[in-house]
């Protein structure tokens, strides 16, 4: 059993010797005896390391590892490099706290506070906080931002991610915000129905971009509806995508979020992810959550320091706007050095790359019989196709080979799939996945 | 009670501009107590306040204190000034007016300025 | 040090990604990104020395003691990150088929049953990503409970007024209002005050026990009886459970719904303030309004996701939850056992008594005769004496390489300092910091106009945090 309790029980006898006490049953006097439990608990014995390892490694293997994949929605393998990796776990990093301490947290807080600009960069925003848990959570904190006394109703587009929606729900029910959805027509968000729906207690507009399918969304368009009865417009975005498309800032809205994992984070089985949140200066004290903010010191050297604290649940309690208390800090590091590694061309290399590999494999699955483009817009790096065949048929084939196919989609779009490709994806990956899906499909 | 400054038991100052429209700030003794300010929440021009209950608050770097409202009645004016500049209500207490108010149809028990100096004397 | 983007030049940069193998597609003109894009241009060896220089002025559990009040800063097992870093957990996709991904809903059902039984619990959700995550997520299910009886009238949360800001912050954002239950000058409820409370339009109360002071409350079954008897639920705050491991569980004491800090308790690393996970426990009666999915385990041995419970509060966040961060926490509960989780905890009693009494004949101890895993120290004597704060005795241990304990918290005793120093320091480390302690003491007691410089020798002193607030500089800009 280890325990990393490093004092043996003859250091402890000693110790508690010095306390007046003799046995360790003394310190928990105080805990009633009604109250205690009194047996050992239903949990295995402690174990070595070895035989530790040995047991998760044998639960690990129980998983597959894909060697290729065409899946996106929501999570994307993209290429990490190396040295994020390494950097990321330094051990300083790794075990710091919060830095509470300023004095002795500069790196950490000069972390986040460069990760606070590469997101400004990245949206075209003023101000960024320091990160929320992740992209969903950080576009329901981002409706809360934008919620007041007369206006209480969020427009939420039907083209979202709907794992994103499902979580605006669950946080705004309790705060009796209504969430309409605005429905989608052709893949994208229907202009008409959006300016059917909103009016002067619409607190915000929310779409993704691209969207869940895939999509570009008339960005623009929405953003003149949403201005138009005064409403603040909130862009939920791919990091990636931003390296050669529009900014959120380009097109007007207020603030900006997202789901950062395509930053370096690896897929993780769906976390820990990063959630990402920007927005224009007059949005700068609404945003929730911690902001590191550069000073100086008694001697005029610069320093960094968290700021606005004043905002947060430690200090406002129930009055706080959010309750957020910690970060993803050693995630936004991760999404910082990857950006740092990537640069402007880096970062448009893997958003172009990401491109043009998604339009190539779409243009080969459309040679294909019975995979047809189910939406004419233009689109980023995924793609939804109808199928010739049952999709578990079409899923099955491609898993004997290694290969994670594209998302089964459901409801409307049921038997149809959510292709995805990045720039991890090579020609000849897409070729043989054509090559398969010929045979299976015929 | 034109133009007349009374006082309040949680440290505010109350100007009467004329019988139904007051300024409100904080006392140098809040202001002290408080230290140095990084911002104020004010209210919104058209809100209802009462009397005895929040309608502001002011941040320093690690704590919010409410701010009472003296009257109840509407707010008019608010000091714009010292969203961009808190410092004031450190160095210019008296001078920092938070919001006018007007229709005061109600307000806490007010202190003259003799009352008030002596509430702070004898150790609040 | 300069930032990363006072670094570099024009041009520079890693070569990482290859050439496009297919033709090149650009977005439409009406897509396309028209602003700067302007992110650092460095070389990697230049990025290298950046945060080796920025891991120079990072202070973590590894570099000394580190007794955060109610944080757990016990240390991190390297065979955790072994663990979290196989590939077989980094490259599973979250929606890829559920026969693929059975290690990671075994992972996830192991943890589960364990931390139920650790906590006696009956169920378990692992998607809230923190632990101030975890109580809206808890508190979200007091509501759903209330709500699907046609009690509406239960609005209100109570909360002790020594509680975590997150407490009733997390009441507010579940849309209750919070009543603060005063405690008593020993530091415990108010059994009078929470009688008073307690009536028809409680909802629920949140406790955490031991309580921020450290302090075992022995009247929880009485205090948690008058909330039940009130027809309303119990929500404990995991944070301190580190103290009871093996010995007592939230769900003997009366508690329907408990989170855990697996970043605290159960030694998942702080990353500099994230990611961590704060899983919520409860009692069968909630557990049909947990968020979706829930893992269940077939007849064939085999685990699947369960959605579409209808009742559930929906989902507070993408997927399942801090997936590595759980496969840390059960490589913990692995290596501990049942054995190791109980003494543990002993140990990290032993130790904060160990510290407390050995400090108490220097420092004003509140509550002096007895502590569970951590305690407070006040220094308000200290401030009106002398006029050293707990700020300043605080800064003062930077100098010594030690990270100062929790400043100004609980809220209820004034100048405090809440010292946890864990089970994994050492007899020494701890005979170091108590010497240091009272070198700190004597020095604020004869030389307190000193006190206010510390410290000297980091590599910045004391920030200037009103102008941060006053003139926010959030982002660099470069200079045009």
């Amino acid at each position: 059993m280890g325990s990393y309790v490093p004092n043996t029980l003859q250091d402890q006898e000693e110790m508690l010797r010095s306390i007046g006490k003799s046995r360790m049953e003394e310190l928990f006097e105080t805990i009633p005896e009604k109250v205690r439990l009194n047996r050992e608990l239903r949990l295995p014995s402690g174990l070595s390391e070895m035989e530790v390892t040995n047991k998760v490694r044998k639960i690990a293997e129980k998983n597959y590892v894909f060697k290729t994949i065409f899946r996106g929605a929501g999570a994307y393998r993209h290429y990490i490099p190396s040295i994020v990796k390494q950097i990321t776990s330094k051990e300083e990093f790794v075990t710091a706290y919060t830095p509470y301490q300023a004095e002795i947290s500069q790196g950490v807080l000069q972390s986040i506070f460069e990760f606070q600009t590469m997101i400004c960069e990245l949206t075209g925003m003023d101000v960024a906080n320091a990160s929320v848990y992740d992209g969903a959570t950080a576009a329901a904190e981002a409706i809360l931002m934008c919620a007041e006394r007369k206006r209480r109703k969020a427009v939420v587009s039907e083209t979202v991610h709907p794992q994103v929606i499902k979580t605006i729900k669950t946080y705004c029910n309790s705060l009796d915000i209504e969430v309409v959805t605005a429905p989608g027509r052709n893949g994208k968000t229907d202009l008409p129905s959006l300016e059917n729906l909103v009016d002067d207690t619409t607190a915000c507009v929310l779409i993704q971009q691209p969207n869940y399918y895939g999509q570009l969304e008339d960005g623009e368009e929405i953003g003149a509806i949403t201005g138009g009865c005064g409403a603040k417009y909130i862009m939920s975005c791919n990091p990636i995508s931003l390296g050669i498309l529009k900014t959120p800032a380009e097109y007007g809205a207020d603030i900006a979020v997202g789901e950062g994992q395509p930053l370096g984070i690896p897929l993780s089985f769906g976390g820990p992810y990063l959630g990402f949140m920007a927005s224009k200066e007059k949005m700068m004290r609404k945003l929730p959550g911690r902001i590191v903010g550069e000073t100086k010191d008694g001697k005029g050297r610069r320093a960094f320091v968290l700021t606005l604290q004043a905002r947060e649940q430690h200090i406002r309690r129930e009055k706080a706007s959010s309750n957020i208390c910690s970060n993803q800090a050693l995630c936004a590091m991760t999404a910082a050095v990857y950006l740092d590694a990537m640069g402007r061309k880096g970062l448009t290399q893997a958003a172009t790359l990401s491109m043009s590999k998604a339009h190539y494999l779409a243009n080969r699955l459309c040679e294909l019989n019975g995979f047809k483009l189910v939406y004419p817009g233009e689109f980023f790096n995924e793609f939804v196709t109808t199928c010739p065949k049952d999709v578990d048929t079409i899923s099955e084939a491609l898993e004997q080979r290694g290969i994670l196919g594209g998302y089964p989609l459901s409801g409307e779009n049921q038997g149809h799939i959510l292709w995805c490709a990045t720039e991890v994806n090579t020609r000849e990956e897409i070729d043989t996945l054509i090559a398969i899906l010929k045979e299976v499909a015929e | 009670m034109n133009q007349e400054l009374f006082f309040t038991k949680t440290h505010e100052w109350v100007q009467f501009l004329d019988e139904t429209t007051v300024r409100v700030g904080l006392t140098d003794y809040a202001q002290n107590k408080l230290g140095d300010l990084v911002f104020v929440n004010l209210p919104e021009e058209g809100d209802d306040v009462t009397a005895g209950e929040t309608f502001a608050d002011v941040e320093s770097v690690k704590a919010v204190s409410d701010v009472y409202c003296p009257v109840t009645g509407m707010v008019g004016r608010v000091n714009e000034e010292l969203l961009d500049h808190p410092e004031l209500i450190n160095s210019d207490p008296m001078e920092a007016w938070f919001a006018e108010i007007g229709e005061v149809s109600d307000k806490v028990e007010l202190l003259t300025e003799d009352e008030y100096d002596e509430l702070l004397s004898k150790g609040v | 040090m300069k930032l990363i983007f006072e670094k570099g030049m024009e041009g520079r940069g890693c070569e990482l990604l290859p050439p496009s193998d297919v033709p090149v597609i650009e977005a439409g003109e009406k897509y396309r990104r028209k602003s700067d894009l302007n992110l650092p241009e460095v070389s990697e060896p230049e990025l290298s020395r950046h945060y080796t220089e920025l891991m120079k002025n990072t202070f973590g559990v590894n570099d000394g003691f580190y007794p955060l009040g109610s944080c757990t800063m016990k240390y991190n097992p390297k065979v955790n990150e072994d663990m979290a870093n196989m590939p077989e957990f980094l490259e599973i996709h979250p929606l890829q088929p559920e026969h693929t991904v059975q290690g990671c809903l075994e992972v996830m059902a192991l943890s589960e049953k364990y931390l139920c039984e650790i906590t006696g619990m009956d169920r378990m959700t692992f998607q809230p990503a923190a632990g101030a995550h975890g109580e809206y997520t808890g508190l979200q299910l007091i509501r759903a409970y209330h709500r699907s009886r046609g009690d509406r009238k239960r609005d209100k949360i109570l909360v002790p007024d020594s509680a975590h800001g997150t407490n009733p912050a997390s009441a507010a954002m579940a849309g209750f209002t919070v009543i603060n239950v005063p405690s008593t000058g020993e530091g415990y409820v108010d059994i009078g005050e929470l009688k008073k409370a307690a009536g028809e339009d409680t909802a629920g109360f949140m406790l955490t026990n031991p309580n921020t002071l450290g302090l075992f409350d022995e009247k929880i079954i009485e205090i948690t009886d008058i909330i039940h008897n009130a027809g309303g639920l119990n929500y404990y705050d995991g944070a301190n459970l580190n103290a009871i491991m093996g010995i007592a569980r939230p769900g003997d004491m009366g508690f329907d719904v408990v989170h855990l800090n697996l970043h605290k308790t159960f030694s998942t690393p702080h990353g500099g303030g994230g990611p961590g996970s704060g899983p919520v426990g409860c009692k069968a009666i909630l557990a049909d309004y947990l968020p979706s999915p829930l893992i269940r385990c077939k007849e064939d041995g085999t685990y699947q996701l369960e959605y579409g419970k209808e009742d559930s509060i929906g989902q507070v966040k993408a997927f399942y939850g801090n997936f590595l961060v759980i496969v840390r926490a059960l490589t913990y509960l692995l290596t501990l056992g049942k054995e190791g989780l109980k003494h543990a905890s002993e140990s990290a009693v032993l130790n904060a008594n160990y510290m407390m009494q050995h400090l108490k004949d220097t420092f004003s101890v509140p509550f002096p005769d007895h502590c569970m895993h951590e305690f407070v120290v006040s220094l308000e004597e200290l401030q009106k004496e002398k006029g050293v704060s707990a700020l300043d005795v605080a800064k003062a241990m930077l100098d010594h390489g030690i990270h100062p304990p929790t400043m100004y918290f609980p809220l209820i005793i004034p100048e405090a300092l809440m010292v946890e120093p864990t089970e994994t320091e050492t007899k020494e480390t701890l005979d170091e910091v108590i010497a240091i302690y009272k070198q700190i003491y004597k020095e604020a007691m004869s030389h307190p106009e000193t006190m206010h410089d510390y410290p000297q020798n980091t590599v910045v002193g004391r920030p200037d945090e009103v102008s941060a607030a006053r003139n926010p500089i959030l982002r660099y800009r470069r200079e045009s």
